[in-house]
């Protein structure tokens, strides 16, 4: 089968602001690929370029160099008004859910925003609001009501909502839980997978969090610096960490366990006075 | 899957809680321009009908105002006189609102060479010696009315430019414009339905400070009988006229003057209650809060401090207004041990952590039970009653070390500042503790970081630096609110160490604040679980986590999501 996103030697750079300014690269040649249902997560602390490859990969800063190609196309190349036609194929949830949905509209306006755009009638689009607050697990009087009246947990499900309001192929999510409490991330999470399962969404996991990637994807990709250091299956990645860069991460992650977390900080200490003794 | 309901408490109060006064406000300018633009209907009298032997009169029957030195009603000719003026102050307001939101609009949206070149002409707008130029537009224009105007509206534009398109440049990084743009919309309809709604509170803000400004300008003129053509009034030659005689009636003033102050105040008042009413709506609570007095805690005989209990909190009650949002909260902190308090939002753990440090926001309060710093009893202390407490026996870092610290000052001088008032010091050996301090917390050149400013330092830095303040008064006490939770993993797993150095080192007891479940398990000895404003469960942390006794314990530990396969 073939990939739903193939991103080859992406580069990525930012200009200074000012007249005079300067091109600083963010983002060195990196590939990935994402097959239709799949999960693949890319981690990495800040700085790593993990926010930056997803806005280029959904349009939101150009791409230097490479090819992004999503469900066949290659929308680095694309017009401005065809790659808005790939609303349809590729979406996004961003990790803010108090700034990803305009507080001036109600959700009934905010979801229906994409439908009208791809040119849904009337009738076709209330009837589609119904079914994706049913989707999304909210009662359907969430339409005429503002964002504000609604919890972290609540908004991120109404941004879930229009990001499958057009059924598309892949979701860009963009750190979707950070913003939120312990059990509202696992809701939000179950939510995700079930559905990845009905409806065969592949989704690129943006997070800082190895814990919540082993939790819920497949593959993992860890960034630094603009660069993939490694790329495996999340257990095998999070249980046996290869590169040096890796490992500092899996070393220093806190796991919810008193007794094992001790042996594991006493693990990392003493390779730091190792390596500070090497050094 | 279990969804909360939606609470009804927060229905759009922004929208639907109304500002009295603006309200009033309104309503009186919009009583002032009909009535204006009903002169002819309204005035009981020609605008320039003279009636000499009525000359200068005081209110009566006939003349409800009075009448000026000709004789002339003073109603009708502020009816009348109110044509050119608020017609000047509509035009001053139009070129001002087409100019500004226009180019402000296009400075923010395209950017580059065209931005710069508004901005330029903004700030020239803004640098221009305005009446000066209108004098020279009305001696140009054979002093008609119009082009001044035009011209004040052009001059004032510069900074509703810059306001536009500082507006339109934030709401443009906003998320949801992003998730509009992978929505697939074209620029035309992002502009419409997502940015330019965003720009109406300002502009209208803007507009009604303006409006305000333009009054008292054309009424500047009208006074200098600038833009004025005789015996035809405006409200500003009435109060020529009035100045004129003030000598002989007094009374005059205070009607031409007081009709422009009341319209000029109730313009701004407009402007107020509208800025109310939109900073309501996108809050995220909505609701206005109304402050409480704090009520004198009921102190029970509680039992009395314990020898070596750092922080005693003993049946702690909080409430906004009627509403309790911490009840029944207890616990002690020895020196030496690092308590963790968990809970999710609206738990109460971070309003029960203001409380012990007195820094509740003004509508909470303390409405039972006792708060002892050792043996000092600090329950609803004000600022005095915890002097010589904060900075010297209970130090704070916080999720934000950036906010922390002041962006102004130097690293150097807010280190020294809190050193000379949390210490006994004298001012040449604060410079060496302060030095001092920036090694302990593992600053890598210390000398050089107390030159930098709070943006040179990465957040990990930050947080070291807030650290090292709170450690200048030698504290026994650290209340850490989510320290770690803004920070990088790698960063955070630093920042715990030095924690536990310090902790070692100095005794220090630690109050330590999060939602984290896994950095609870590194960091604490002893764990106390929140829910709702109440202690669900307490313990020590390895027994917490080996065996959690209460349901919602159980649930937050099996949502935690871990790195480690479960064993």
């Amino acid at each position: 089968m073939s990939a739903v996103l193939q991103v080859e030697g992406l580069e990525v750079a930012y200009r200074t602001r000012g007249v005079r300014g300067r091109s600083v690269p963010v983002v060195h040649g990196v590939d990935f690929a994402i097959a239709p249902g799949e999960t693949l997560a890319l981690v990495g602390e800040s700085g790593s370029g993990k926010s930056t490859i997803g806005n280029a990969i959904l349009g939101l800063v150009p791409a230097a160099a490479g090819r992004i190609e999503i469900d066949g196309r290659d929308v680095t190349t694309m017009s401005r008004s065809a790659r808005r036609g790939m609303a349809r194929t590729v979406q996004a949830v961003f990790q803010n859910p108090y700034g990803s949905l305009n507080p001036w509209i109600t959700v009934g306006q905010t979801l229906a925003e994409p439908l009208r755009i791809a040119g849904r009638s009337r009738p076709e689009t209330s009837e589609r609001l119904r079914w994706l607050l049913d989707r999304v697990y909210l009662p359907h009087d969430a339409l005429d009501r503002y964002p504000s009246e609604f919890s972290g947990g609540q908004r991120q499900r109404v941004a879930i909502a229009r990001a499958i309001a057009l059924d598309p192929k892949l979701i860009v999510c963009d750190e979707p839980t950070s913003a939120l409490d312990v059990l509202t991330q696992a809701g939000v999470l179950s939510l995700l997978r079930e559905l990845q399962d009905e409806l065969g969404i592949s989704y690129l996991f943006i997070t800082h969090d190895l814990a919540a990637v082993r939790e819920f994807a497949a593959r993992v990709c860890v960034l630094e610096r603009g660069r993939i250091v490694e790329t495996g299956r999340s257990e095998e990645v999070c249980d046996n960490p290869q590169h040096p860069y890796t490992r500092e991460l899996v070393a220093a992650a806190p796991v919810p366990d008193p007794v094992l977390q001790r042996e594991r900080r006493e693990l990392r200490l003493a390779a730091e006075r190792r390596g500070a003794a090497s050094s | 899957m279990t969804v909360a309901p939606i609470s009804d408490g927060r229905v759009r109060t922004g929208r639907i809680r109304t500002n009295g006064l603006a309200v009033g406000a309104l309503a009186f300018v919009a009583l002032v321009v009909l009535a204006v633009a009903l002169a002819p209907v309204l005035s009981p009298y020609g605008v320039n009908k003279q009636d000499l032997v009525r000359a200068l009169e005081g209110p009566s029957a006939s003349h409800v105002l009075g009448t000026d030195s000709l004789g002339r009603d003073v109603l009708s000719r502020l009816l009348w006189g109110g044509q050119p003026t608020l017609l000047g102050v509509l035009v001053a307001l139009i070129v001002f609102v087409v100019v500004g939101v226009v180019l402000g609009v296009l400075a923010g949206t395209l950017g580059g060479w065209f931005d710069a070149l508004v901005s330029g002409i903004a700030d020239i707008l803004m640098s221009l010696p305005g009446v000066v130029l209108i004098f020279a537009v009305l001696a140009i224009f054979n002093q008609e009315l119009t082009p001044a105007m035009i011209a004040l509206g052009l001059l004032g534009s510069g900074s509703l430019i810059r306001v536009v398109r500082a507006t339109v440049i934030g709401v443009r990084e906003e998320l949801f414009v992003s998730a509009a743009i992978v929505s697939g919309l074209g620029p035309v309809r992002l502009m419409a339905r997502h940015i330019l709604p965003a720009t109406f509170a300002p502009v209208i803000i803007q507009a009604s400070l303006f409006a305000g400004a333009a009054l008292a300008v054309q009424s500047g003129l009208g006074f200098l009988s600038l833009g004025v053509h005789p015996p035809d009034p405006t409200w500003g030659s009435i109060v020529g006229e009035a100045a004129a005689n003030l000598a002989k009636a007094p009374w005059l003033l205070f009607v031409s003057g007081g009709t422009i102050t009341l319209v000029s105040l109730a313009l701004a008042l407009v402007g107020d209650g509208l800025r109310d009413v939109s900073a309501a709506r996108r809050r995220s609570d909505g609701g206005a809060r109304t402050p409480v007095r704090p009520v004198a805690a009921t102190r029970p005989a509680g039992a009395p401090a314990q020898e070596g209990v750092v922080l005693s909190v003993q049946q702690l009650e909080i409430s906004f207004g009627e509403r309790v949002v911490v009840r029944g909260v207890s616990f002690d902190l020895r020196p030496g041990e690092i308590l963790g308090l968990v809970g999710e939002s609206g738990s109460g753990k971070t309003i029960s952590t203001l409380a012990t440090l007195g820094l509740l926001p003004a509508n909470a309060s303390i409405t039972g039970g006792r708060i002892l710093i050792g043996s000092d009893d600090v329950t609803g202390a004000d600022d005095r009653g915890f002097e010589g407490i904060r900075g010297r026996r209970v130090g704070l870092i916080s999720q934000e070390p950036m906010v922390a610290l002041d962006p102004l000052f130097t690293v150097g001088s807010q280190l020294m500042e809190v050193l000379r008032y949390s210490t006994s010091l004298p001012a040449s050996q604060r410079r060496g503790r302060a030095i001092e301090l920036l090694t302990r917390v593992h600053l890598p050149d210390p000398a050089g970081v107390l030159r930098k400013f709070p943006h040179e330092l990465s957040g990990g830095m930050a947080q070291r630096v807030a650290i090292a303040v709170a450690l200048a008064g030698d504290p026994e006490l650290l209340i850490a609110d989510e320290p770690t939770t803004a920070l990088d993993v790698t960063v955070q797993a630093g920042i715990l160490d030095l924690l536990r150095e310090l902790r070692a080192e100095r005794n220090l007891a630690v109050l330590f604040v999060t939602h984290d479940l896994a950095v609870v398990a590194d960091i604490c000895d002893r764990v106390i679980v929140m829910q709702n404003g109440a202690i669900v469960e307490s313990g020590s942390a390895e027994e917490l986590f080996a065996n959690p006794q209460a349901a919602y314990t159980r649930e937050l530990l099996a949502s935690t999501p871990s790195l480690v396969r479960a064993s």
